[in-house]
């Protein structure tokens, strides 16, 4: 799979895509492409975007259980700004000549990938913290990287999202503060949450460059600007010295300060438990798409009654016209 | 009908007023108002906009980027018609 061109097309137009991308310029829709490189972002950017879909429902689990109005409020708004998010890269997407309607049905019938993170389940209030900033904190990392990515209308849309991300996270560190703060049993429902999710969130980078199977194309390309391992590695010594601030550990023995590179060197990460989760099998694979399945069908009633109306409608206009 | 697929809707966002709109990206609708409150609740939830415009994705003609050196070049082969071209006397202060 590591083939970059297809042998129809044209050599000197590939070499000239190629010098563009080399020179900083950003590719546009009506852009000659390789074929390739259409499918590599097709496929990345629609995963983004499912996973922004299906990264409401851990959230959407806890609304009706927020302690109070105020994180309540919070956590609607997040939920929503996620559906703005999948949204954006939905039309990001369909600049590349495809149908959202498309890509949906492959979210639906299981065929698309999404981010392994939201397989895992949202036992506490913690879980709704730590999601915030841990995995919203990942999600910043990944995404500022890609708001410098080749394709103008997914660098368009990750540098929208990065603006509303930033709120994501403070709302999520503030909750582990609060509860970092609070009552013995707070604190050890926070460390539980802490400790259900710190791998997972590492885990959100992708396998390790040598396994990871894209990469070296997308970098190429200018898709990525940085490696999985680096971004981690970024994540990691980030995240390090908040998890001190909040009195917290992280469930890693060998996590460790090298001062001589400055960088937070951590343990070997588990990626059979990726593999098992990026196959289906994680924790909450199978509920979540009957969730997403479940929201589709219900919502159909919407879809076929506004239809409905704006046929009527351009009906009565032809009929006054 | 099992799905729908609405028309697409480009959108278009002015930040403050005194500034153009600007494109933003799109909304599926199934008509033009459905297309404003879409574009208003996916980009402007944060009072990004004063105003906004939806123009059906059909609706918009755009010049061919493989065509983009021709089509463009009456603009870059006439440098008389920029300031610079001129000659002013040294001392005068030009406005």
């Amino acid at each position: 799979m590591t083939q970059t061109t297809t042998p129809q097309e044209d050599p000197a137009q590939v070499a000239a895509f190629e010098a563009r991308i080399a020179a900083g310029e950003s590719i546009e829709p009506k852009d000659w492409m390789p074929e390739r490189y259409r499918k590599q972002l097709t496929r990345m950017m629609s995963q983004h975007a499912h996973s922004e879909i299906v990264g409401m429902l851990p959230e959407g689990n806890w609304i009706t259980r927020a302690p109070s109005l105020r994180r309540k409020m919070s956590l609607i708004a997040k939920v929503q700004d996620e559906a703005g998010h999948g949204l954006y890269i939905y039309c990001g997407t369909e600049t590349l000549g495809v149908d959202r309607h498309e890509l949906v049905g492959q979210l639906l019938d299981g065929t698309a990938k999404y981010s392994s993170i939201f397989n895992y389940p949202t036992l506490s209030w913690a879980d709704m913290g730590v999601i915030g900033w841990l995995v919203d904190g990942a999600a910043i990392v990944n995404q500022t990287v890609l708001a410098k990515a080749s394709y103008g209308p997914y660098a368009r849309a990750m540098i929208r999202i990065c603006k509303e991300e930033n709120f994501h996270k403070r709302q999520g560190y503030e909750i582990c503060t609060v509860l970092a703060n609070g009552t013995p049993a707070q604190k050890a429902m926070l460390q539980d949450a802490v400790n259900r999710f710190w791998w997972p969130s590492l885990m959100m980078f992708g396998p390790s460059d040598t396994d990871s199977p894209n990469s070296a194309e997308l970098l190429k390309w200018r898709v990525k600007r940085k490696t999985n391992d680096e971004l981690r590695q970024r994540f990691v010594n980030l995240t390090v010295p908040q998890a001190i601030a909040l009195g917290i550990t992280l469930p890693d023995p060998d996590l460790k300060h090298n001062p001589e590179t400055g960088d937070w060197e951590f343990g070997e990460i588990d990626w059979s438990e990726f593999f098992e989760v990026i196959k289906g099998n994680g924790p909450c694979n199978r509920e979540r798409l009957e969730a997403r399945r479940k929201a589709h069908a219900e919502g159909e009633w919407v879809r076929a009654a506004a239809s409905a109306y704006a046929a009527k409608h351009s009906a009565r206009g032809a009929q006054v016209a | 009908m099992s799905d729908s697929q609405w028309p697409l809707w480009e959108v278009f966002t002015q930040g403050e007023k005194g500034v153009p709109h600007e494109h933003a990206g799109s909304v599926h609708a199934a008509d033009a108002e459905q297309a404003l409150q879409n574009a208003r609740d996916v980009y402007a939830r944060r009072g990004e906009a004063v105003s906004l415009w939806v123009v059906p994705s059909t609706a918009i003609v755009a010049s061919a980027p493989s065509d983009a050196g021709p089509f463009f070049d009456p603009g870059n082969d006439k440098p008389y018609r920029h300031p610079q071209f001129y000659v002013a006397p040294r001392g005068v202060r030009m406005f």
